[in-house]
Order: C-alpha cells, then sequence, then structure tokens
C-alpha cells in the first residue's frame, strides 16, 4: 500500500498529467482534426472490414449484430496493440530525459499506457453508440467488462513494460513486434467467430491467448449469448484450464515489472 | 560539526564499451557464433573518488572535457549507479543535471513551462503561481504562446534557467549554466547565484570558469582524468586547473573572439580587419597582473577614404559590463594613412577576472561611428593575489609615530 501511495504521490501524479498531456498534444501535431483520428482511424478500419466480411467473404452471416460484435473484437484488440507498441518506443524516445533527469522510469512507460485508456473511453462511447443504433438492450452480464478490460490493460501493461526495457538493448524488437501484432490480428478471433474453428483443441489452444478469452468474454458479455460468442468457460467446461489466460495475463504482468525493474537502472547508461 | 548533505565515499565508475556495439538480434547472434564472447573496453570514469559536501555549502566541481565531472554529476543526481562505493544525499535534490532537459520543440513556451516544472516537481497550481515570475525573469513575455523551435538558443536557455532556479529543492546542481547566454544574462545569473549562495542553499556548480569559482565557492574539487586531484579552496583548485591547462593554453590563439552573436555596426569607411592581443612577444589572450597587454589594430580603409584621420576608443569591460578603462587615442591628425594602431598597457593592474575590448572607430571629429565592435575580444587577467576592488594600483602604507 505504501509502495503504491509514494508511487502516486502529488508530485508524481502532476508528473504523470503532463507526460499524457505531451504525448496527446504531440500525437497531432498540426493534424486538422487531431484527437478525431483516434476516432476516425477504428471507424474507418470498421468500416472496411465491415464491408468486406458481410459482402465479399460473409464471414459474418448469422452472427447476432456482427457489426458490434466486430467492433467489441476491434476496441479490445486495438487498446492492446496501441498500448504496447507505444510502450515499446516510450524509453529510446525519451532517451533525453532518462540521460539527464532522475524521473521514475516506469512513469514513462505507464504514461503511454494511459494515453491508450483514454482512446479506448473514445472507443467505447462509440460502441455504446453501435449498440443502441442496433437496438442492443444491455444484459446484466455486462458489469463483467470493467474486469474483462483490466485483465487486458493488465495484460498489455506486462507486455509494454517487457518490450519497453528490452528494446533499450535489442532495436530489432519494434519490427518483430510489428510482425507478432500482424499474425495475432489473425490468430486471435476478431473477424471470425471461433465457431469457424471445427477441431476442438485447436479451440482450446487460440483460447489460451489472453486476448481472445478477453474478446469473446466481452462479447458475451455485451453482444449475445448466441454460439458465437463462445466463451473459454464453455469450450472447457468449467474446468479450472479456462483460467489459464487470466494467469497468463497476471503473470505478463508481474513479470513485465520484474524486468523492467531489473533492467532500469541502466537505462541511462545503455541509451 | 557541519552536517553532510551529499556523502560520496569511495566512487568508481566503470564504463564497459563493446567495441563494435551489437544494437541489432542478428548483430549479436552473428558475433555470438564468431567469438562466443563480445569484447569490450572498460573505461573508468572515475576512480575512487571520496568527498563530503556539508549543508549551505557552494561546491564546485572543476575539470577539464572528459575528467568525469558529468558522470560524477549524474551519479550524485541517481541517473548513474556507482560500480564500487556509495552516495549518500541527504535532502531533496534537483533531478536535472543540465538546463533545459525535457524541452520540447513542438510545445510552446507555456506549454514548456509546465512540463519542466512538472518534472521539477510542482503540480500546475504552484507553476500557476510561479508562472509570471519565470517569464518575467528570462524576459519572454510576447513570446510564451510561440514554439520552442522559434526560440532562439539564448531565449531557451534564459527560460530554462528561469525554471530551473525555482525548484525548492535543498539541493541544487548546475552544469555550465554559464557558458551560455549574452554578458547581461550572464549577470543576471551571477545575482541569483549570490542570492542563493545568501539564502544558505547547498549548491554543486561544475564549470570550466575559475573566474566563479572563486567568486562564489567555498570549496572545490577538481578531476582529471577521473581521478580526484583535489579537494579544498576554490583557490588552490584554480591553481591546479591552471597548471592542467598550461599545455593547452600555449595552443589557444589571441584571435578575436569568435562568436559570431557579437554586434558590429558602423558606416564602414575604416573597418578593423584584424584585432589581436600579445604580451608583447607572443599572441596571447591571458595575462599576469604586472605584466604587458598590447592588442593590435590592423585597419582597411575604402577606396575614397584612403586619407581619412580616425580616432580609435576602446572600452574594456569587466565581467559584469562595467567599464573599467576607457583609453582613447586624441591625436587623430597622425592617422589619415595609417592601417595599423597599436594601444598597450604597462603594469598591468586589473583585478584578476575576465574582460572584454570593445572597439569604436570614430572619424576625426569623434562623431561618427565608421565601425563599432561590440566586445569584440576577450582576455583573463590571472594572478595568485587577491585583490579588492577594481584594480590594484601602486600603491603604500605608511605608519608614522609621533
Amino acid at each position: 500500500m505504501g509502495l503504491i501511495q509514494t508511487a502516486f504521490s502529488k508530485k508524481n501524479r502532476a508528473l504523470l498529467s503532463e507526460l499524457v498531456k505531451t504525448d496527446f498534444k504531440l500525437r497531432y501535431q498540426g493534424s486538422m482534426v487531431g484527437y478525431l483520428w483516434s476516432l476516425l482511424r477504428p471507424l474507418f478500419m470498421f468500416m472496411i472490414l465491415y464491408v468486406v466480411f458481410t459482402t465479399v467473404f460473409p464471414l459474418g452471416k448469422g452472427i447476432p449484430h456482427y457489426p458490434v460484435y466486430l467492433f467489441t473484437g476491434m476496441v479490445i484488440w486495438n487498446f492492446f496493440t496501441e498500448m504496447t507498441q507505444q510502450g515499446l518506443g516510450s524509453i529510446v524516445a525519451r532517451g533525453d530525459l532518462i540521460r539527464k533527469i532522475k524521473i521514475p522510469r516506469w512513469m514513462i512507460v505507464f504514461s503511454t499506457s494511459i494515453g491508450a485508456l483514454i482512446n479506448l473511453g473514445l472507443n467505447l462511447i462509440v460502441l455504446g453508440v453501435f449498440m443502441a443504433a442496433d437496438n442492443i438492450v444491455p444484459m446484466s452480464s455486462i458489469v463483467w467488462v470493467p474486469l474483462i478490460l483490466l485483465e487486458v490493460y493488465m495484460f498489455g501493461l506486462g507486455v509494454s513494460y517487457f518490450l519497453a526495457a528490452a528494446f533499450v538493448k535489442f532495436r530489432d524488437l519494434q519490427f518483430i513486434w510489428e510482425l507478432f501484432v500482424q499474425a495475432g490480428f489473425y490468430l486471435t478471433p476478431i473477424l471470425y467467430p471461433l465457431t469457424q474453428i471445427k477441431n476442438e483443441l485447436y479451440q482450446k489452444l487460440i483460447f489460451m491467448n489472453p486476448l481472445a478469452q478477453a474478446i469473446q468474454d466481452a462479447r458475451y458479455s455485451i453482444v449475445s449469448h448466441h454460439e458465437s460468442t463462445i466463451t473459454i468457460h464453455r469450450v472447457f467446461e468449467g474446468g479450472w484450464y479456462s483460467l489459464i489466460p487470466i494467469g497468463i495475463s497476471i503473470a505478463v504482468f508481474v513479470l513485465g515489472l520484474l524486468y523492467f525493474r531489473a533492467k532500469a537502472p541502466e537505462f541511462a547508461e545503455n541509451l | 560539526m557541519k552536517e553532510v548533505a551529499i556523502q560520496v565515499s569511495h566512487v568508481s565508475k566503470l564504463f564497459k564499451l563493446p567495441t563494435n556495439k551489437q544494437h541489432t538480434l542478428k548483430g549479436r547472434l552473428v558475433s555470438l557464433g564468431r567469438s562466443g564472447k563480445q569484447k569490450f573496453i572498460i573505461q573508468e570514469a572515475l576512480k575512487d573518488v571520496d568527498f563530503e559536501i556539508y549543508k549551505g555549502e557552494f561546491f564546485g566541481i572543476v575539470g577539464k572535457n572528459g575528467g568525469g565531472k558529468s558522470t560524477l554529476l549524474k551519479m550524485i543526481a541517481g541517473i548513474y549507479k556507482p560500480t564500487r562505493g556509495t552516495i549518500t544525499v541527504n535532502g531533496t535534490l534537483t533531478p536535472f543535471i543540465e538546463l533545459g532537459v525535457g524541452f520540447n520543440p513542438e510545445l510552446t513556451g507555456r506549454e514548456n513551462v509546465y512540463l519542466n516544472c512538472a518534472l521539477l516537481g510542482f503540480n500546475r497550481k504552484q507553476t500557476a503561481k510561479m508562472y509570471d515570475q519565470i517569464v518575467h525573469f528570462a524576459e519572454l513575455e510576447k513570446f510564451m504562446d510561440q514554439k520552442l523551435k522559434n526560440y532562439s538558443s539564448g531565449m531557451q536557455v534564459r527560460l530554462a534557467f528561469s525554471i530551473a532556479i525555482r525548484a525548492k529543492t535543498d539541493i541544487l546542481i548546475l552544469d555550465e549554466v554559464l557558458a551560455v547566454g549574452d554578458a547581461a544574462f550572464q549577470k543576471k545569473c551571477l545575482e541569483v547565484f549570490r542570492d542563493l549562495k545568501r539564502a544558505g542553499r547547498t549548491i554543486v556548480l561544475v564549470t570550466h570558469d575559475m573566474v566563479n569559482v572563486e567568486r562564489f565557492c567555498d570549496r572545490a574539487l577538481v578531476l582529471n582524468k577521473g581521478n580526484q586531484l583535489f579537494t579544498g579552496s576554490p583557490r588552490e583548485a584554480a591553481k591546479i586547473y591552471a597548471s592542467l591547462n598550461v599545455d593547452t593554453k600555449e595552443k589557444q590563439e589571441a584571435a578575436p573572439a569568435s562568436d559570431s552573436k557579437k554586434v558590429r555596426s558602423g558606416t564602414n569607411q575604416v573597418t578593423v580587419v584584424s584585432a589581436q592581443l600579445s604580451d608583447g612577444k607572443n599572441k596571447t589572450n591571458i595575462f599576469d597582473m604586472g605584466g604587458r597587454i598590447e592588442l593590435h589594430l590592423a585597419l582597411e580603409r575604402h577606396l575614397n577614404y584612403k586619407e581619412l584621420p580616425v580616432q580609435i576608443g576602446l572600452s574594456i569591460r569587466n565581467e559584469d559590463g562595467l567599464s573599467v578603462l576607457g583609453p582613447n587615442n586624441k591625436e587623430a591628425a597622425k592617422t589619415h594613412k595609417a592601417d595599423k594602431i597599436n594601444y598597450a598597457i604597462e603594469n598591468v593592474s586589473l583585478k584578476p577576472g575576465k574582460y572584454t575590448i570593445t572597439i569604436v572607430v570614430y572619424d576625426a571629429d569623434g562623431i561618427d561611428r565608421l565601425d563599432y565592435l561590440e566586445e569584440w575580444v576577450e582576455f583573463t587577467v590571472r594572478s595568485d593575489e587577491e585583490v579588492v576592488g577594481l584594480y590594484k594600483p601602486q600603491d603604500k602604507w605608511e605608519v608614522v609615530e609621533s
């Protein structure tokens, strides 16, 4: 408790908010619609995917509320990738600060995650609008959404801390991670329903990915209880295996932080 | 018993410098396959440095480039970890070691103030309170809503310094502040130092400038190639530092200081093409008290003014910008064809310090400025003697007993 209190002291909170603000200001530097891009980008992407996967390859056929179904997956996926990609470069990008000022290093990565959280918030508002437009009546299961997002956040933050620290020494990581993210987009059931995969073993393997589990859980909580929103709980028939992805998230979070903490004292010298 | 603010005990710092730094995974894999082990050069940036800084002390760290000053400072500030030894800091410390760290050229002056203050540990409310003072001190009232990239380097430094001195920390670290900014701003900085010293703050000043070390510091540390050469009186430190510079000093050109920012104006019928200092034998710009200073001016006369008599006026100013000497050659009549004019001071009695010479070429009546070179030449006077006041006259005391 004491640790968290010092970490989020008044001083640190002020610094954190300045770092987040600076990131935001700089990202949309000189663009006309500015912050709106963080909404427009996923919306355009959504429109493209929606058109392709309802008309050209009708994967979404038979899925109730496919637009919301698709968008839910995208919002969670984008949250994770934005956080990790921004986090990865954060320490190197702020090398100037790290070499010349003693500020808590963890805060730099953390500030990028706050930026991602803000975008998530905006996207959730859009999701709400989509739900209303598609006449989805919120089910009681919606209360699980914050917990699901917390899990994704922890997972993403752990990955970010690991990547940010490792990137100081291994500059290939940026490209490797890009490939990872691209592959991940297809390995995670974002476009297609998991029910398309008939092999039960593959289904179970896909569910080991915390993002797959989180996206399906979120769809189950928000969109419908139709078979297209099959959850890990159902696949493993309630066994303790269904807790594995959550365990992975927690482990990644803890290990990422520990790795970062071990490497942080050397950043100034290695940058 | 004096309270210790910073205790540096037997600190060494080694840097492992890879002979060919492998930043990519492939590079690592390839070099792994080749030799099995990466090759390093071990560089010892600091060797067994041991000293303490007391509370309320103005402490100087001096040394040539590459002497280990910055490494030491980074370790005191907690940015580097010592390889051996420990550093204990009692009290809060400015987290910066350099001015303007964290300044972002894409943000406005105002936004940068808030960001920089946050780095110093102030929240928005506290910053808002100090904001006007900061801007006023930096003399940038009209520019705060412009992006920092449109500021001159002098403006940036003024802003950075103005923020840095607001730090409410117990210990203030200042690195080479005085090397930047114009004479007027340097003067302002010195005033701030005086105030800080009076207020009893603990200050660590890292500098090349021995005059300031002697003027402000209570004690000083001399570092050379990572070795702690001396810790003690600033006077002694300055002497040791000067002895380090003997080799390099000889090579120093006595050319007009090559700073392009200097002001030059005039009607240009006759201009100064070179202004050089010597001690009568060799070019130099470092003089001993009691020695000789010669200023050699070469003039160029433009087409229709081959026979124009001129007056030369000099203004020798000290570091505070105060004119301490203002010699003037009144015999203009003899100069109508001259293309070289020399000026000499015998038996230099100016107190030790840094001086500048402003050169003005007037017409025979002393009205039109043909050429004006502000603070064009710089020189230093040194001496082991303590001089109070501006100069040391040929004087004596006489005690009479009745």
